[in-house]
């Protein structure tokens, strides 16, 4: 589709724009977001994605339950979230009109698929008339298109022919609306043509009529006069290099096999599936030629015994779950603290307690794997604060754990875990040199030629890491508590005091060499500090942004290091006259802080599955910044 | 400290640690019969690993010169999988029990043999949790009276044999702790079969349950009461193999008078590929207070999982190269910013 055959219509420059895409799970609303996600970054576009879908696979049809949601927010700037209130919402049925017509800005564009506001679909979304005419839509603009109807009608060729039956035929009307929408925001549907004819390459005739709905909803937005303008956000002015957009599972998948690449270690990955962490799985599974052994165990309890053997075995070993299954895992870090080994347990948090929501965001597992182990067990634990981040996160993660000998907590969520950015590629060579942060252990390390398994290094306090089959190092290592040194089994009062302090002490060693912190305020001046962890970095640094606009000084710092804290964090959390704390949970971090510096943190919690908008956190911020001032 | 050249003994598999079992346990037999064995067989100290779970059998990493990992309950078979995974230069030895391997770790002990990970499984079947100080396991009789269980316990026991057989255990075997020669024959098959080998091993605990398995065990009863299966020998036994063991028409098996038996008598042959004919021998004894099969049950050659997952590994460098991190980045679409 070339942009000549466009007629001329008023094209409206805008610096950014919000966009979701809502309709029944079977709707394919997911894949619409990504292609058109994919289509505007290579537009040039910064961007921030969220996608929203049940747990159930497939919800019955037409109901709220089953509404699935994807959210894009796109700009000529430099954003950080994916957009508080869409401008534009396309709901494929009444169900995702009525689960989501309040979240749009008022005055913004609806587009509906007429076709679905049947009866019965009107009753399902607890409708007893159709909104599209009772008054409920006078504050938006209401485009009324029949989308099945333009999908079967340009696929008629294709039925009669006998290509496709008219069910398979109603399936590609997700790529008419994708159509439809790409031509309002002046976005080429080249790429999706070509990834169609990719994906279907097997099924011509479905990959034909997906093209022909694509093309057909672009000709239709062109050529009626439903649509009076068209919109275009210009490419965001990026810092220089090479882009690419990425998720937070895919992210995370890169950067495991990027610690292994620099480290010189195999990477071992065992894992039982689990929402929202299998995607980082299957990206691995297909990427064996890197050397990746991936193992899908039995359970949650056999992915990490799995990779204590492969860490005692000398491999990179990573396991990944969600807080249910972390939950299961929490005998064996236990274990594998007391053994040293190193590996990296990643946690991609979702809606708890229990079974929780499996598909939707949270916070709530700080607490869990800081202390959710039996006995003093501390570790290390690192959060990745964006998609992309997850890749240094990763890589932070591995780095800890081989230089120090211990296992590391890595905590992505569910909203970085399937949201995308783009991506400014790293140079491989500016990536950290993992394989000088360790180096096995070959050579008895006792003058009498013995190997004492717990005699530590004096800097890092690591122990050796000595791999079964080096000769003359054999020895023996298990859960009971250690003697020093030696690490043979000792019952001795003090020794367990010691070997206790030692293993605090070993992990406030990682903290000590730690770079400076980073703190974000432009003024130099401000008295009013935002802190926080994880997926909520997007839209804090969105609401910072805000209020310095305002005129407000905030200083803003994240922290990438929950375990241990940073030495010189209480220090500087006391120079600020009031500090907030945000979180997708109910004061976690907040809490430790609390404890840990006797700052009176003060706090904003919110657990709704979705993560904070910027103009919320911008509210919140001013008020309990400013708010008593005033 | 060992050297490739020089002959090893006992000793050089032998801890320098106090052994802390309680005096009498049958674990010391089987102790010090893996330690000769293993000199026997020419294993390298280096290249050998316990990994075991939680229970008295699972402190056996501690008394062996070797790498060691002991565990948590019931998760050796996982540990190992992983090590099998990355490590296949070593022979990964699992040291297990009765409550560790089929109670709280079973799940495990299921997934490790359906998929034939390289490891040797040695189970110590004392029908008894001795570490914590005796209440009755998977494996005791119904209706034993324990600490827990005085009115006599009420859960079926399993059969560990049956159920290695059941998840096709391509190596299925069954010892006594104090028949040395045995023990030895069982564990070097064990040690040479390539892929998962488990070896139940009656152990006798003296303290709490003492005389278990006196009927195959002790002198003047085990003649009776061992069936002692030799591949390729017709089953019989006694102390003039006067008993026989038959096949039934419904596919079970049954102890005749070798007389009666004829040419009914089954023809033992581990190597049959169905575990059909295995797993009737091993329902021949539901407990071992009467005539008991020991010996190896089964031995058959079937892929081996860590082989093949390596194999993947390989055919993907083949089919794509050797990973290149650069275009792993840059795979799917890229645009640069000026």
């Amino acid at each position: 589709m070339s942009d000549s055959s466009t007629t001329e219509r008023e094209r409206i420059q805008l610096s950014s724009a919000v966009v979701r895409f809502a309709g029944d799970s079977g709707d394919g609303m997911q894949l619409t977001g990504d292609r058109f996600t994919t289509q505007t970054a290579l537009a040039g576009n910064d961007l921030a994605t969220l996608p929203d879908f049940p747990a159930e696979i497939r919800a019955p049809a037409g109901t709220l339950a089953g509404v699935s949601s994807f959210q894009l927010h796109f700009s000529d700037q430099d954003i950080h979230t994916p957009g508080d209130a869409p401008d534009v919402l396309i709901a494929m049925n009444p169900a995702a009109l009525q689960k989501h017509l309040s979240a749009l800005k008022p005055g913004g564009i609806v587009i509906v698929n007429t076709d679905a506001f049947t009866d019965r679909n009107l009753q399902k979304a607890g409708y007893d008339e159709s909104p599209l005419h009772d008054g409920t839509m006078t504050d938006y603009q209401l485009h009324e298109v029949p989308i099945t109807d333009l999908t079967l009608r340009a696929l008629e060729r294709h039925i009669t022919e006998g290509q496709l039956n008219k069910k398979e035929a109603e399936r590609c009307k997700n790529m008419l609306a994708l159509g439809l929408v790409s031509w309002m925001y002046s976005r080429p549907i080249t790429e999706t043509e070509d990834w169609l004819e990719t994906k279907f390459s097997a099924k011509p005739q479905i990959a034909d009529a997906n093209v022909t709905a694509l093309r057909a909803g672009w000709n239709y937005g062109d050529t009626t006069e439903a649509f009076a303008f068209t919109y275009e956000v210009k490419p965001a002015q990026l810092s220089p290099g090479r882009y690419r957009n990425i998720t937070g599972n895919q992210a995370m998948a890169y950067g495991l096999v990027a610690a292994s690449v620099r480290s010189g270690l195999p990477l071992f990955y065992g894992s039982y599936p689990i929402t929202p962490a299998s995607d980082i799985l299957h990206e691995l599974a297909k990427l064996k030629h890197f050397g990746v052994a991936t193992y899908q165990a039995e359970d949650e309890i056999a992915a990490i015994g799995s990779v204590i053997g492969a860490a005692f075995g000398g491999n990179l070993a990573v396991t990944a779950s969600s807080g249910p299954g972390i939950a299961l895992k929490t005998e064996a870090m236990g274990l594998a603290m007391i053994t040293e080994l190193p590996l990296v347990v990643i946690d991609v948090q979702r809606g708890g307690p229990s079974t929780g929501l499996p598909t939707k965001t949270e916070q709530s597992d700080l607490f869990q794997v800081l202390f959710g182990r039996n006995g003093e067990a501390p570790l290390p634990v690192v959060a990745a604060s964006s998609p992309a981040d997850c890749f240094d996160a990763a890589i932070e993660a591995a780095r800890i754990a081989l230089t120090y000998r211990t296992p590391v907590v890595l905590l992505s969520d569910g909203y970085l875990a399937n949201s995308a950015e783009p991506w400014r590629l790293p140079a491989i060579d500016d990536l950290p040199a993992l394989s000088e942060d360790f180096s096995f252990t070959t050579e008895p390390n006792l003058p009498d030629g013995g190997f004492a398994p717990y005699l530590r290094d004096e800097e890092t306090l690591a122990r050796p890491w000595a791999l079964p089959g080096t000769p003359g190092l054999e020895h023996r290592l298990g859960g009971i508590e250690k003697e020093t040194e030696t690490g043979h089994i000792s019952y001795d009062p003090a020794n367990h005091h010691a070997q206790t302090e030692m293993r605090y002490a070993r992990l406030e060693r990682i903290g000590q060499q730690l770079p400076p912190l980073e703190v974000v305020d432009p003024s130099g001046e401000a008295e009013v500090l935002v802190i926080g962890w994880g997926s909520t970095e997007g839209p804090m640094q969105a609401a910072c942004h805000d209020l310095r606009v305002r005129g407000r000084k905030v200083a803003q710092v994240h922290l990438r290091h929950l375990s241990p804290l940073h030495p010189d964090l209480a220090e500087m959390l006391r120079s600020y006259r009031v500090v907030v704390c945000p979180e997708n949970n109910m004061g976690q971090l907040a809490m430790l802080l609390r404890a840990r510096t006797l700052v009176d943190v003060k706090t904003y919690d919110r657990v709704t599955g979705q993560p904070f908008g910027s103009t919320e956190l911008a509210e919140v911020i001013e008020h309990l910044g400013w708010g008593e001032q005033a | 400290m060992t050297t490739k050249d020089a002959k090893l003994t006992k000793k050089d598999f032998t801890s320098d640690r106090e052994v802390r079992w309680c005096p009498g346990c049958g674990d010391y037999a089987i102790l010090a019969t893996v330690q000769t064995l293993l000199a026997d067989l020419e294993a390298r100290p280096e290249k050998t690993v316990f990994v075991s779970g939680i229970g008295c059998s699972s402190r056996f990493p501690y008394y062996m010169d070797t790498y060691g990992f002991h565990s948590i309950h019931g998760r050796a078979p996982t540990l190992a999988t992983g090590l099998a995974i990355a490590r296949p230069d070593l022979d990964i030895w699992i040291v297990t029990g009765d409550g560790d391997g089929l109670s709280i770790g079973g799940n495990h002990l299921m997934h490790i043999l359906r998929r034939n990970v390289n490891v040797n499984i040695l189970l110590f079947n004392n029908e008894i949790y001795g570490l914590t100080k005796g209440q009755y396991s998977p494996t005791s009789p119904m209706g034993s009276v324990h600490k827990s269980t005085p009115m006599g316990s009420l859960d079926r026991p399993i059969n560990p044999v049956s159920l290695a057989l059941g998840a096709e255990a391509t190596y299925v075997a069954r010892s006594i702790d104090t028949d040395r020669k045995h023990l030895s024959e069982v564990l070097r098959g064990a040690y040479e079969h390539h892929g998962s080998s488990f070896v139940e091993i009656y152990q006798n605990c003296n303290i709490f349950n003492d005389g278990a398995f006196a009927a195959v065990r002790e002198p003047g009863q085990r003649d009776q009461n061992q069936i002692r299966l030799t591949a390729g020998e017709p089953i019989t036994f006694g102390p003039e193999g006067e008993r026989a063991v038959v096949a039934e028409a419904d596919g079970s098996m049954r102890i005749v008078p070798t007389e009666e038996a004829g040419d009914r008598v089954v023809v033992h042959d581990p190597t049959r590929p169905e575990p059909t004919t295995a797993f009737a021998l091993s329902r021949l004894a539901p407990s071992p207070t009467g005539p008991t099969p020991i010996g190896v049950f089964r031995s058959v050659d079937r892929p081996v999982y860590d082989d093949e997952l390596r194999q993947q590994v390989e055919a993907a460098r083949e089919q794509h190269g050797e990973g290149d991190l650069v275009e792993l980045l840059e795979s799917g679409n890229v645009w640069d910013v000026l």
